[in-house]
């Protein structure tokens, strides 16, 4: 196993979770995770490995029964999600994402409700990154397809200027080229100096865009490193990542079936 | 001394009435829908106000005895067509308030001016008028009175053994019957319902079709149990109001919802309280702090008071089980 | 001796009627009491005696003591007479705003066939403000059959299309107060999933209230009125705070959840009964005659302007504040409005507080217009604003300001028609229609009905 020690102190540090839904129940057990400041890190894993609860027991949205997190160094373990926010983390939820019934602006002035006085100036720099959403601006979100829901939502979420960023799978249900454009705006995004987390199904393409990856394996962490090294890692390979490519190999350099 | 030989008798006298086992019949109907099957029926005073009527307007009208009580029959069974019908493919709440607006268009109408030569109107229809049709099938000397301890009826006419007797043995087939369905694979079906629809109709049954069964039989059971409830009284609608349908809730809640003998427990427990509430109010509380005349009242608040604790705190009842909640979303 | 019982009223006999609803003011009851125009005499179906009316009541029985009904009495004090029928139970209740002395008669025509009148067929009554004066005729003979004309209450002599434009004015009316109602219980099942059976006992808490200030204390009535819905608005807040907030970390299903609801209705009905009893109480002392193109009392023209302003207001607040669009984030998606840094827990409560506060001024203008409050007024109400909210479909605000106007357009038209009590029954049956047809309402998204 690679340890990472990148510089200065982690923004965020989750240590020995313990957290799950139901009551005696959990489904991360003993999980850790740092990011450190302007990381983009996945997380990745097979289904029903906890990548979601983790995230969103950063977020207290899970209750977290054992272990802690701490943000810039402050506890922040089993805080409500406004006050998350307030100190600097945005989420975006996997489905779900947008207020339907609320029109794209109303939507964007939601994710800065904290603070209002800077509607005008946030919404001119967030119609900069997503110039579609200005043209659609009094659309209802409701109406929105699956991708441009998406933007409205990490919109939403960019609005009060994060400095971490929880992205629960943002590929899911897109077409490869929106998926691509996804992760290079996520890309973007963090380059811009914010720490993003991301959840995401589609490992593959998350470890070649991400600084390190977390391999989780029924609510443990069972792999850290580069996204390169995980990329390569044979196990990594055999478990997660498919050895589809090297399987269609095998079969076409054999005897092709008749 | 006196007192708590009074309030024991009163017990006692409650327990046997046929009121306190038409309210268990008609709460096991209901817990056929709330407990068993998940179905919020919000609605079933309607159902025995419409077994009242069915059953004492077709013997008004010079009808046999047991036609009286096919009509009522046959008339819960419509009428729970017509609530299910539109209802049960949509979330519960919506088969709550059409239950609770049908049942009130049924007291409603019942008791309208303009159907007084039917349906008697407010005033409704005294049990003199149907009664007869009933005793002339019993058993017993039409004469005469019979005495067991403390507790002296007539044997056949008014408030009789014979009644007594009637509705304790309708109350023990039905709970007998419930009981059997419970241990069928048709009861296993519609708990699997209320657990989880999907999954049931996932393994091809159709939901839609159990629903509607249970919500015919438990209406039936409760017409029946409102049928008995006006031989012992009269029919009138106002009597079978929400607040019925309230009190069955308190009665099944609180002997334990989807158990089969919850609802006849609840029921004795629930008029032991209010006996109880009378006697002690009669006898030690001032009439300047409460009168006779709001003692129910106050019944009341305790029984609205006593849902939302149970509710809250004991939702599985005294009987039920704290796994099998009856209580999906 | 042949001379049958007279007609012996005590003043405990009115609020012991027995029918759940008849203690209830109805709005057509009013109307038909209003209607009465500038006259101080008016036949009331119940009559509720202020410090500036006083009642003439009675029952007329024959010697076997049975209700006599449909028998015509007459209440004169020099002016036009004012007529009446006996109702089913034999009962007849003027209302006076003067004291003095009144002729009361009895058309001897109008008596079923084999009773005759034992002692004459005049009376003077000597009313008093504030007091029930008693009043009856001693009947020979006792009724054959008994079955006798069930028409009660004589209709207006108004033309067909007055008839219809009183009917829509007062549906009209009846449907703004609904409104203020059916919002609030619309916003706290959009933010909450909650549909609240005890809604309604808010609105019944405003008009006691009302009572309890502007005639019991003699507060001026619009200081009195703002007193009211302050308080009323606090109970949301308190209710809120003590039970719903607590409940729901419990994490307990809206399932049980309503059925805590429906509990909580009981109790709070029976505790009104408990503590003001079976009768109708105003919340003011003013009686007012019918005036203006909707032929309404000007405290109703009052009513609707205030709903009318309340609603708008409403509407702003909802469509243009931060904390509106606030709200309505947290009905679209309550985990991504506090994803966004909006405080779910306090935006409930502020619901809670509004919808609390708009149910107690509908109950206070309810009260105002429609003669007064009865214990039972707001689980009467209830079986118009679950149809109301529905129609409009469940947690949208605007739908539910629509589906109110329609039921009360709907109640009040359908009593040209219907008797009085039925106007209830269609209402319940709209609703059972809609539900069948588009059960996601008028204004309703199919994503809510699942």
């Amino acid at each position: 196993m690679v340890e990472y020690t990148g510089t200065g102190a982690p923004v965020v540090d989750a240590q020995h979770l313990d957290a799950g839904y139901l009551p005696g129940i959990n489904i991360l057990n003993d999980c850790s995770l740092q990011a450190y400041p302007g990381e983009l890190i996945g997380i990745i894993g097979p289904n029903g490995a906890g990548k979601s609860t983790l995230l969103k027991s950063l977020f207290g949205l899970v209750p977290i029964r054992g272990g802690s997190v701490t943000l810039n160094g402050e506890d922040i373990t089993n805080q409500k999600a406004n006050k998350l926010v307030q100190a600097g983390v945005g989420f975006v939820p996997q489905s779900d994402n947008v207020f339907p019934s609320l029109t794209i602006e109303e939507n964007l002035q939601m994710g800065l409700f904290l603070r209002p006085a800077k509607l005008a100036e946030r919404l001119e720099a967030i119609y900069d990154l997503f110039p579609v959403l200005q043209q659609r601006r009094a659309q209802r979100a409701g109406g929105l397809s699956g991708g441009e829901r998406q933007s409205v939502a990490m919109a939403r979420a960019l609005m009060m200027e994060p400095s971490v960023l929880l992205l629960d799978e943002p590929s899911a249900g897109l077409s490869p080229v929106r998926q691509d454009e996804t992760f290079i705006r996520t890309r973007k995004i963090n380059r811009t100096g914010v720490t993003v987390i991301m959840v995401e199904q589609n490992a593959r393409r998350c470890l070649q865009i991400c600084d390190r990856g977390y391999v989780l394996d029924q609510g443990r962490n069972s792999y850290t490193g580069t996204g390169r090294e995980l990329a390569d890692d044979p196990k990594v390979i055999e478990l997660y990542l498919g050895t589809l490519a090297k399987d269609v190999e095998e079969l076409t350099d054999g005897p092709l079936p008749a | 001394m006196d007192f708590l030989a009074t309030l024991f008798t009163d017990f006692g006298a409650q327990i046997l009435s046929t009121v306190t086992a038409a309210f268990a019949i008609a709460a096991i109907g209901l817990n056929l829908h709330f407990g068993y099957t998940g179905l919020l029926n919000i609605g079933q005073a309607g159902f025995m106000l419409l077994g009242a009527y069915g059953f004492a307007i077709t013997i008004r009208f010079g009808g046999p005895f047991w036609l009286g009580v096919l009509v009522a029959i046959v008339a819960a069974v419509i009428f729970a067509l017509i609530l299910g019908l539109p209802t049960l493919k949509l979330r519960g709440y919506y088969l709550a308030i059409v239950t609770i607006a049908a049942a009130e268009i049924l007291r409603i109408v019942g008791g309208n001016q303009s159907l007084g030569p039917v349906t008697g109107g407010v005033a409704g229809i005294g049990n003199q008028v149907y009664s007869p049709a009933f005793t002339a099938l019993s058993p017993f000397p039409q004469d005469g009175s019979f005495s067991l301890g403390p507790y002296t009826y007539p044997l056949t006419v008014g408030d009789s053994w014979y009644l007594r007797i009637v509705s304790w043995i309708v109350l023990a087939l039905v709970a007998v019957l419930v009981l059997l369905l419970m241990r069928s694979p048709w009861g296993r079906t519609i708990r699997g319902i209320r657990e989880d629809e999907d999954a049931v109709r996932s393994l091809g049954k159709n939901v839609y079709l159990y629903k509607m069964q249970a919500l015919i039989l438990g209406g039936v059971i409760g017409a029946l149990g409102g049928m008995l409830f006006v031989l012992g009284t009269s029919v009138q609608p106002d009597s079978l109001g929400r607040s019925t349908t309230f009190l069955l809730y308190t009665i099944v809640l609180l002997g334990g919802a989807a158990t089969v003998f919850g609802p006849v427990l609840g029921a004795v427990l629930y008029f032991m309280v209010i006996i109880g509430l009378q006697d002690v109010v009669g006898q030690f509380v001032p009439p300047e702090i409460m009168s006779q005349q709001q003692v129910p009242q106050f019944g009341y608040i305790v029984v609205g008071i006593g849902l939302m604790l149970l509710v809250i705190f004991r939702p599985q009842g005294i009987l039920g089980n704290k796994k099998e909640l009856s209580f999906g979303d | 001796m042949l001379v049958a019982a007279l007609g012996v009223l005590s003043g405990l006999l009115l609020p012991a009627l027995p029918a759940q609803a008849s203690s209830s003011p109805t709005p057509s009851a009013s109307s038909s009491a209003a209607a009465g125009d500038s006259s101080a005499i008016r036949a009331t179906a119940t009559c509720a005696q202020t410090d500036t009316t006083a009642c003439v009541a009675g029952t007329l029985r024959d010697a076997d003591t049975n209700p006599v009904r449909g028998a015509t009495v007459t209440l004169a004090a020099g002016g036009t007479p004012v007529a009446t029928k006996t109702s089913a139970e034999g009962t007849f209740s003027f209302t006076v705003t003067a004291a003095g002395r009144y002729t009361l008669s009895l058309d001897e025509s109008t008596l079923p066939e084999g009773l005759t009148p034992g002692n004459g067929t005049e009376r003077t009554i000597t009313a008093r403000l504030g007091a029930l004066s008693p009043a009856g005729f001693a009947l020979e003979g006792a009724q054959q059959g008994g079955e006798t004309d069930p028409e009660a209450t004589p209709q207006g002599d108004t033309s067909a299309f007055g008839r219809f434009w009183n009917q829509v004015s007062l549906g009209l009316l009846l449907g703004l107060l609904l409104a203020l109602g059916a919002i609030g219980l619309s916003l706290v099942y959009g933010t909450t999933g909650l549909s609240n059976f005890a809604h309604a006992e808010q609105v019944t808490l405003g008009g006691f209230l009302g009572y309890v200030f502007a005639v019991q204390l003699g507060v001026p009535f619009v200081l009195a009125g703002v007193i009211v819905i302050v308080l009323c608005a606090l109970t949301g807040t308190v209710q809120d705070r003590l039970i719903w907030q607590p409940l729901r970390r419990r994490g307990l299903g809206l399932t049980q959840l309503m059925v805590v609801t429906i509990g909580l209705q009981l109790a709070l009905q029976y505790v009104y009964q408990f503590i003001f009893g079976g009768g109708v109480r105003p919340v003011s002392r003013t009686i007012q005659a019918n005036t203006g193109p909707l032929n309404i009392t000007p405290n109703a023209y009052i009513a609707m302007a205030i709903s009318v302003v309340v609603l708008i207001g409403v509407g702003l607040l909802l469509q243009r504040t931060r904390i509106g669009r606030a709200t309505r984030a947290v009905a679209d998606n309550r985990p991504l409005a506090a994803a966004s840094g909006i405080d779910v827990d306090r935006i409930i409560r502020l619901v809670w507080t509004i919808a609390a506060g708009l149910a107690g001024l509908a109950g206070l203008l309810y009260a105002l217009v429609y003669g007064g409050i009865a214990w039972n007024t707001g689980a009467e109400l209830l079986l118009l604003l679950f149809p109301a909210v529905t129609l409009g479909g469940f947690g949208t605000a605007f739908g539910a300001l629509v589906g109110s106007l329609v039921i009360g357009l709907v109640t009040q038209l359908s009593s040209l028609v219907l008797t009085a009590q039925l106007r209830y029954a269609s209402a319940l049956l709209i609703l059972i229609v809609v539900l069948i047809f588009r059960p996601q309402g008028i204004l309703g998204r199919r994503s809510r009905v699942g």
